[in-house]
């Protein structure tokens, strides 16, 4: 039986392999949240809010992300707004807070337990249409510099990392060390089946992962 | 592992099930094997001894002398196969095709059978192809122990395929090409020996340049894996894969599961491993053809070659969507070629000679352009076009008056020429030369093309096909760069 953890656990345990995820807090209250952020000073205003747990997976379909949040009081009025959303069946829930981050390129990355290959890598260019565009490259797991190097000059959307409407060009090294990193995250996390993180955005040409799913097998007897 | 090498180079093969029938699948083995030339010791068997083919067959495996034999080849049905292994192991056999079916392909029964074949093998030590096979080709030992044809000239691919049509299509291509084969083998049901087994022998195989193999079905990609890389790092690999077409996404409840088709994950272990793969049986023995025959350039910078302009455009247009670089010609070798060429030469990459070529042009631009540190490969377009001409007016009503003997004959030492500089210049400077026509196809007994045959190397029938075998061996040398080899 597999679970998916929520964003906020999923970020930490990739986070702890070394893939770079936007900054953030989280709290189960208002007040919570707001001192987290009050305290946390990598998390600065604009911010995003979402609501997370780990039954929660379609965040954007249920209205659960609050986008562009500029200051304490917005932050506030959209944490009461988001856990009033929170219905029984979501179990426990928490707001995510984190500094909301530019940049026009989306990348997406991923890990996932194939019945043939066993753990494989993946990276593609990413966003909503990533299903659809499908420019994505695999790999085995655990993988070297060169091969994830080699996996970003698999994709066909080369112009992506080339200097793009006015961002610098895509910093290739900061790209292979998070994929690397990932990789990692699927050989070494017990039980792990798959993971998302779509999008990982080139922020000033570095990606920072700005969501992150994780798919868990648990041990029957846990 | 068992050693293959009595599969491919035995001393003496005893056939099981050899008939008198030229339509029964014993009778044809015999036959390939004697027509191939195989020199070892070869003893049909059979319930009804007699003569076939000019030799005696004997009515048992025990009237085989000790130690005559190291190979046995099966066509003979399930059912009594495994006292025969047990037979010829006692006569020192080690390896065994088994070309008959009824085994796991044929039900549950089948399975079953299969199942003790395996273990039998294993108790005795017998390296087993097969079962449900078409057999196995060694070039070394003229052996064609195969239940079909053809058999194929001499040469340093090996092939394994998971499927025995694919077997006989290679070795169609190699006999049509002239680019020839060191062993072939299929796999069949593959129950004991499979396609790792085999590239790991021909890795091993001092006949051998690069493997070939047609693969459908993967059970444990990851061991494909973790045992073909490393012998990827060794000899180049040619992979063709069956289905890869196939429906490949599974329900999935992520993004990248979602994403990961067979084929997408397939083709990245392949690029992992070092495996060249190819979009399809021509493509794949082409680039293995050219494995087989070229030096690996070092990188990707690619000068084409060409006697009249279009034949060149297209060559270029064909990198536009391969790893290759059709690079900007070096001042020093333009100024090198300015002193070969009248001035309405193309000054750039297409190197269009605008049929201005003397006796030795050819052959001086092509010494210097794959001399030249900043190239890295070269494709020589327009070979062949001189002796098309003296075609027509060798058999056309003027011959050999007018002067025309002559001529013909000088078109035709000049193409021949040409397919030789190719060839010897490449050896030379250790830049592959690759040469493409269609008249490879078109007119295979032209002499370009008909001299290049006979070198044993590849006359790519397009410029487009050149380029693309030329971009399997620059990606495999810069998957081995990468890496240091």
């Amino acid at each position: 039986m597999s679970i998916t953890l929520s964003e906020a656990e999923s970020r930490r345990v990739v986070s702890r392999y070394g893939v770079p995820v936007s900054p953030f807090v989280t709290g189960t209250s208002t007040a919570e949240v707001l001192a987290a952020v009050e305290t946390d000073a990598s998390v600065t205003f604009p911010v995003v809010a979402k609501l997370c747990g780990r039954a929660i997976a379609h965040k954007t379909e249920r209205g659960l992300v609050r986008l562009r949040i500029a200051d304490n009081d917005a932050l506030a009025a959209a944490c009461d707004e988001l856990l009033s959303k929170a219905v029984p069946d979501d179990g426990e829930v928490e707001v995510l807070v984190s500094t909301m981050v530019d940049g026009n390129r989306e990348l997406i990355a991923g890990l996932n337990d194939d019945p043939q290959f066993g753990m494989t890598v993946m990276v593609g260019i990413g966003g909503i249409l990533a299903e659809a565009i499908r420019d994505v490259s695999f790999r085995l797991a655990p993988i070297t510099e060169v091969d994830a190097a080699e996996m970003l000059d698999d994709l066909a959307t080369q112009r992506l990392f080339g200097e793009f409407r006015g961002e610098p060009e895509a910093d290739r090294a900061a790209i292979v060390e998070a994929l690397v990193a990932l990789a990692r995250v699927g050989v070494e996390e017990p039980g792990l089946r798959s993971a998302d993180l779509n999008p990982l955005i080139l922020v000033d040409g570095k990606p920072i992962a700005v969501d992150a799913l994780l798919e868990i097998e648990e041990d029957d007897d846990a | 592992m068992p050693d293959l090498g009595a599969l491919f180079d035995p001393k003496g093969i005893i056939i099981t099930g050899v008939s008198n029938h030229p339509g029964k699948f014993g009778f044809v083995t015999l036959h390939n094997l004697l027509a191939s030339g195989y020199e070892g010791a070869v003893y049909p068997v059979s319930r009804e001894p007699g003569e076939v083919l000019g030799l005696d067959v004997l009515g048992s495996i025990d009237d085989v002398p000790d130690g005559a034999a190291d190979m046995l080849f099966i066509c003979t049905p399930p059912a009594i196969n495994e006292g025969l292994l047990r037979q010829a192991a006692a006569k020192g056999v080690t390896a065994a095709f088994c070309a008959a079916g009824g085994y796991r392909e044929a039900g549950p029964e089948g399975v079953e059978m299969e199942q003790r074949l395996i273990a039998l093998c294993d108790e005795l030590g017998i390296a087993l192809a097969g079962p449900n096979g078409q057999g196995v080709v060694s070039t070394p030992s003229s052996m064609c122990a195969q239940i079909v044809a053809p058999f194929a000239p001499a040469g340093k691919i090996a092939i394994a395929s998971q499927s025995g049509n694919f077997v006989s299509s290679f070795l169609n291509l190699a006999n049509h090409t002239g680019v020839g084969v060191s062993r072939a083998v299929a796999a069949g049901n593959a129950s004991v020996l499979g396609i790792a087994d085999y590239v790991e022998y021909f890795t091993d195989d001092p006949e051998t340049a690069v493997s070939l193999v047609y693969i459908e079905s993967v059970d444990d990609g990851r061991e494909m894996f973790e045992r073909m890389a490393p012998l990827a790092a060794r000899k180049p690999i040619v992979v063709v894969k069956g289905g890869a077409s196939a429906a490949g996404a599974r329900a999935a409840a992520s993004h990248t599961g979602a994403l990961a088709s067979d084929d997408a994950v397939f083709d990245g272990m392949c690029r992992q491993a070092g495996l060249i793969r190819a979009r399809d049986v021509e493509e794949a023995f082409e680039a293995a053809a050219t494995f087989a025959t070229q030096p690996l350039p070092d990188g990707d910078r690619v000068v084409v070659v060409t006697t009249v302009g279009g034949w060149g455009v297209a060559a270029v247009d064909a990198m536009a969507d391969t790893r290759l670089d059709p690079a900007a010609l070096p001042d020093d070798l333009m100024a090198a070629i300015d002193e070969k060429l009248p001035p309405r030469w193309s000054k750039n990459n297409p190197i269009d000679m605008a049929g201005g070529e003397t006796r030795d042009t050819v052959p001086e631009i092509l010494q210097l352009v794959a001399e030249h540190p900043d190239v890295d490969a070269v494709v020589l377009l327009g070979v062949g076009i001189q002796s098309n001409t003296a075609s027509m007016m060798r058999n056309g009503p003027f011959f050999p008056d007018h002067g025309l003997e002559r001529i013909v004959g000088f078109h035709e030492r000049q193409d021949t020429r040409y397919a030789e500089a190719a060839a010897e210049i490449s050896t030379a400077t250790g830049t592959p030369i690759v040469v493409a026509t269609e008249l490879a196809n078109a007119g295979p007994d032209n002499p370009a093309p008909a001299t290049l045959h006979a070198l044993g190397r590849l006359c790519h029938a397009s410029a487009g096909r050149a380029v693309r075998s030329l971009h399997h061996l620059a990606g495999y040398s810069a998957w081995r760069q990468a890496r240091g080899l």
